[in-house]
């Protein structure tokens, strides 16, 4: 019997390869291309009055360069803003290379292409450029001042406005019984990958076809954006995604100037041409996110019930608004977690600032939105005196309420409902798994040594598995092996070793044999891309449907060829038999010859399939409804998004003199439907917890007021090593299904990194007795938070809220 | 006026190599372009990632922080140059694959050679001292909880008499 291998730890089939070197990222391909490198404003604020290039022309090795007087047709457009909104009524792009204006420091403006990027960057370096400085607009505060504007036609630096509302929570909060405010910051991060964006073309003359490899999250995009851009039929680019060192994010852009550069300048120059970016342009030229500044007002009753909640929150997108308004939107949204507010406000302003765009990590918003929640919850909780979690529970939709729909519209355009989940069994696990109930216990035995501990909690859902579609494609081959595409990329998921899970699933085939194939436009033409927890939902449905019809032509082919009726049969190790019996019996490669019928024999095997073997004359070869091959096509397109949900826990300690902050103990619960492989889920909670713990105590992006980003390398940018990192993630996992899709799975990909800054925030206030409402938070903000606070002895009950929360007259 | 050119004998993985390149040529480059090593990745170029890490007469060193005209007279191992004479993954490879280690797999080839470089050093390594041998080195994938694990199951492999190794285990024991 061929065991199920979903829901089974089963070994990454990626692993061999990489582990000895031979992945094949997108630098490592295409020997002896040309290599490029690009111009990048020194400014975050300027006018480009002129710009020489005479220098670079007999350069050496220098084989083009372009600024944007090169750029023709659409390439001299700006490039394309992917999501558009109505609410966005100020959309800006930025052009392939600068047109008149730059408006971030690595904002591109010159591109060089050369023998190797040595004899490129000494190139760059000898281009003149006039500037006309303009003074530059840094930070939400600056932008909302609107004292100086990004874009001279974009008013108050406002590229969006958006208002939603489910009833009255204004008239809700000025009647309910008890109101707080609260005041809070979140700073800038980013997806930084180890492996940094990367592109190489190459322009086939004799077929008239450009092939380009970029480190890509969507390589349909890519593709379709080179077409549209370079003047190209669709029919006439592959684009293909080769191993990625991570993604987490930022390589869902595109079309990056480079990715339009690089093929245009393959075409011109008849030469495969290379784009490698380096550390520090990925840091000030891909793209950032996480910064947003948050007002937020509530009232409740006794219990802590939500009566009424009414947040405005300023959102800082950068120059540029490529990629329309999705992160501020989620927050918006998704900001509401477990929870059901009787009355719920929330209103945005999406604003211009002289700093590099801002475009989804992983997370994309959702981290700022239960930030804004848990930080609510909790000020509740210390304002009615009661535990964290009673008023968590009070406010939870129950299991009972599902399908629930929250009156909104998602960053689909979809209304956000929830199909399912199961918040109180949630906090249950989460209590035990961190020992909630023992914790006072453990503060009391620390203080008595002279340490300093403090407990936290967040709870989120998160929205996974958005639309519109995925793919995929199963063709079983005469061999016996199974080649599966579909279109979505990987980058480090383990996506082959997961969809051939499946796959041997549906197939009753052997894992071995089968070969996926991901983020190849040859393969699978229609695809969307991998981003929002969405690549197992997506093509994990698409890729089991599109097995399913492979495995019933199969099965219909066999009960012909087996005499027998379909529904008899089965499929173990790749043989087809009727159950039950020692009958006669077929295998899946010889249904694959049968499949098509044939006229020329050219092997052994294909015998069987000729003309004057199968078929019977009174029928056409092939029957009208059917095709030759034995193949599944099939796609996935939900109706709606499928709701995971989770809750982290974290035990912090403040060193009482120096504000060190040390984590003893990290919990996750986590409930993302049926697990296919838990083996790469807790891998994915694990790099999301590091990244969290980044964001909430090391990364931020340290911009100064003249726009120039201070910490652009790994130097200063503090990324955790290990030793940042908690020494073990304790992980336990509900598992309620989806309702929406086949396999009742829901994503995961994100949800170790949502709720940190919320649970560090809250660990560290409880460790410390004073409100925490920046973030992330160093030791030395501590140490100054401590200092204002001047508190000696820290009341652990009582969370003073008079800086940030003010509570209003308290009825009785 | 062109650059200067330097004759250059590396010796990597065991196997001779001629190259010509110019003095300012990184060990990094040279490998993965000149030789189409490219098993060794660039994660910084200012030697902090340790992603180009490869061992130079044994010692792990930053690729990127070395002129390949600096590296003649060297034995240079690469992630290429790990694996066992017969083709089969060496203790730490194998133990990577055992413990899900690796995730987008551009980080590993740096965790591998410093970690092969570790374990040869210090055989038996505590989990404190397994997690001192990687924290040079950056991923953003795994947040380390699995190569630490790798680590201690590379120094179980490599102490073990080699068939009782892996293969028979199932992986999932060892998470
Ligand atoms: S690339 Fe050499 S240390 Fe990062
Ligand atoms: S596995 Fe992706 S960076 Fe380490």
């Amino acid at each position: 019997m061929t065991t199920k291998l979903f829901g089974a730890k089963v070994p990454r089939v990626e692993d061999d390869r990489l582990l000895r070197g031979n992945g094949r990222y997108a630098d490592d391909l295409m020997p002896g291309a040309l290599e490029s490198a690009v111009l990048r404003s020194p400014h975050a604020h300027a006018r480009i009055v002129h710009i020489d290039v005479d220098a670079v022309l007999d350069c050496e090795g220098v084989h083009a360069v372009y600024t944007y007087e090169d750029l023709t047709g659409p390439m001299a457009a700006p490039l394309p803003l992917l999501i558009p909104h109505p609410a966005l009524t100020h959309g800006r792009t930025q052009y392939a290379l600068a047109k008149d204006e730059v408006n971030y420091v690595g904002e591109a403006i010159a591109f060089v292409v050369a023998d190797d990027r040595y004899l490129a960057e000494d190139a760059i370096g000898k281009i003149k450029v006039d500037y006309e400085f303009l003074p530059p607009v840094v930070g939400i505060d600056n932008a909302r001042k609107a004292e100086r504007l990004v874009h001279d036609d974009v008013p108050g630096n406002i590229g969006a406005r958006l208002e939603q509302n489910v009833g009255d929570a204004p008239a809700a909060i000025a009647a309910a019984p008890h109101r707080l405010e609260l005041d809070l910051v979140i700073e800038r991060s980013a997806s930084t990958p180890m492996e940094g964006r990367a592109v190489v073309s190459r322009w086939d003359p004799d077929q008239a076809r450009l092939q380009v490899w970029s480190s890509t999250q969507t390589s349909t995009g890519v593709r379709a954006a080179v077409a549209a851009q370079l003047g190209l039929d669709l029919g006439q680019v592959d684009v293909i995604t080769p191993d990625v060192g991570g993604g987490f994010g930022v390589k869902i852009n595109h079309p990056w100037p480079e990715e339009l550069l690089v093929p245009l300048a393959a075409i011109a120059l008849g030469r495969p041409v290379r784009f490698t970016e380096d550390r520090r342009e990925h840091f000030i030229s891909s793209a950032h996110e996480r910064q947003q500044v948050q007002h937020i007002e509530v009232g409740f009753d006794d219990d802590g019930r939500l009566l009424g909640l009414d947040v405005e929150f300023w959102h800082d997108h950068g120059a540029y608004t490529p990629y329309g308004l999705i992160v501020p939107i989620i927050t918006s949204t998704q900001l509401l977690g477990p929870y059901k507010p009787d009355n719920y406000r929330v209103v945005f302003e999406s604003l211009y600032t002289n700093t590099v765009i801002v475009t989804p990590y992983r997370g994309a918003g959702r981290p700022q939105g239960v930030y804004a929640m848990e930080r609510t919850m909790d000020a509740i909780a210390a304002y009615l005196k009661k535990d964290r979690t009673e008023i968590r529970a009070t406010n939870f939709i129950q299991p009972d309420e599902f399908p629930y729909d929250h009156q909104l519209v998602f960053q689909d355009g979809r209304p956000l409902v929830y199909d399912s989940g199961d918040y109180p069994a949630l906090l249950e696990k989460i209590k035990a798994l961190v020992g909630w109930d023992e914790f006072e216990q453990f503060r009391t035995e620390m203080a008595a040594e002279g340490r300093r501990v403090g407990l936290g909690l967040a709870c989120y859902v998160e929205g996974t598995g958005v639309g519109p579609y995925e793919g995929a494609h199963v063709q079983i081959e005469t061999s016996g092996n199974v080649k599966v595409a579909t279109g979505l990329t990987s980058q480090g998921q383990g996506h082959q070793t997961v969809f051939a899970q499946l796959v041997a699933d549906v197939l009753g085939c052997s894992f071995e044999d089968i070969e996926i194939v991901t983020g190849d436009t040859r393969r699978m033409p229609y695809a969307v891309g991998t981003f929002a927890s969405r690549a197992a939902v997506m093509s994990g449905s698409a890729i089991h449907l599109a097995a399913t019809r492979a495995r019933e032509k199969a099965l219909r082919i066999a009960a012909d060829a087996l005499e027998a009726d379909a529904a008899d049969l089965e499929i173990v190790d790749g043989i087809v038999s009727v159950k039950g019996t020692t009958g006669p019996t077929i295998s899946l490669g010889t249904l694959a010859v049968l499949s098509n019928p044939l006229r020329y024999a050219f092997d052994e095997v294909s015998k069987a399939a000729t003309q004057f073997s199968v078929g019977r004359p009174e029928k056409p070869p092939v029957a009208e409804d059917d095709e030759p091959g034995l193949e599944g096509r099939d796609f996935y397109s939900p109706e709606r998004s499928t709701f995971a949900s989770g809750m982290h826990a974290v035990i912090v300690e403040t060193d009482p003199d120096t504000a060190e902050i040390k984590i003893l103990k990290y919990a996750v619960v986590h409930d993302c439907g049926h697990l296919i492989n838990p083996m790469i889920v807790e891998g994915q909670i694990h790099g999301g917890v590091a990244q969290g713990v980044g964001g909430a105590l090391y990364e931020r992006m340290v911009y100064d007021e003249s726009g120039q980003l201070l910490n652009a390398s790994f130097m200063d940018f503090l990324m955790p090593y290990v030793t940042e990192v908690p020494e073990s993630i304790d992980i336990d996992h509900l598992e309620t299904p989806s309702p929406l899709n086949p396999l009742g799975i829901k994503g995961a990909g994100e949800a170790g990194v949502i709720p940190s800054a919320a649970v560090f925030a809250a660990a560290i206030e409880d460790a410390e007795g004073f409100p925490i409402t920046t973030m992330p938070i160093s030791p030395s903000e501590l140490f100054e938070l401590r200092r204002r606070h001047s508190v000696v002895e820290p009341t652990h009950a009582v969370v003073e809220l008079v800086e940030t929360t003010t509570p209003e007259e308290d009825s009785p | 006026m062109s650059e200067e050119l330097h004759e250059v004998r590396l010796v990597v993985n065991g196997a001779t190599y001629d190259v010509t390149v110019p003095g300012r040529r990184l060990l990094s480059d040279a490998l993965r372009h000149d030789l189409r090593l490219t098993g060794t990745h660039v994660g910084c170029e200012h030697g902090v990632c340790g992603s180009c890490t490869v061992l130079v007469d044994g010692t792990p060193m930053r690729s990127c922080l070395m002129l390949a005209v600096s590296a003649v007279d060297a034995e240079i191992t690469t992630v290429e140059g790990l694996a066992l004479a017969d083709g089969s993954l060496s203790p730490v490879q194998q133990a990577f694959k055992d413990c899900h280690g690796l995730q987008c797999g551009f980080c590993t080839p740096g965790f591998l050679t410093t970690i092969t470089a570790g374990i040869r050093d210090n055989p038996q390594p505590t989990r404190e001292e397994a997690r001192e041998m990687i924290a040079g080195n950056l991923c953003r994938c795994t947040g380390y909880q699995n190569i630490v694990k790798a680590v201690e199951r590379a120094a179980e492999l490599t102490s073990a008499p080699r068939r009782s190794s892996s293969v028979e285990t199932p992986p999932g024991e060892h998470l």
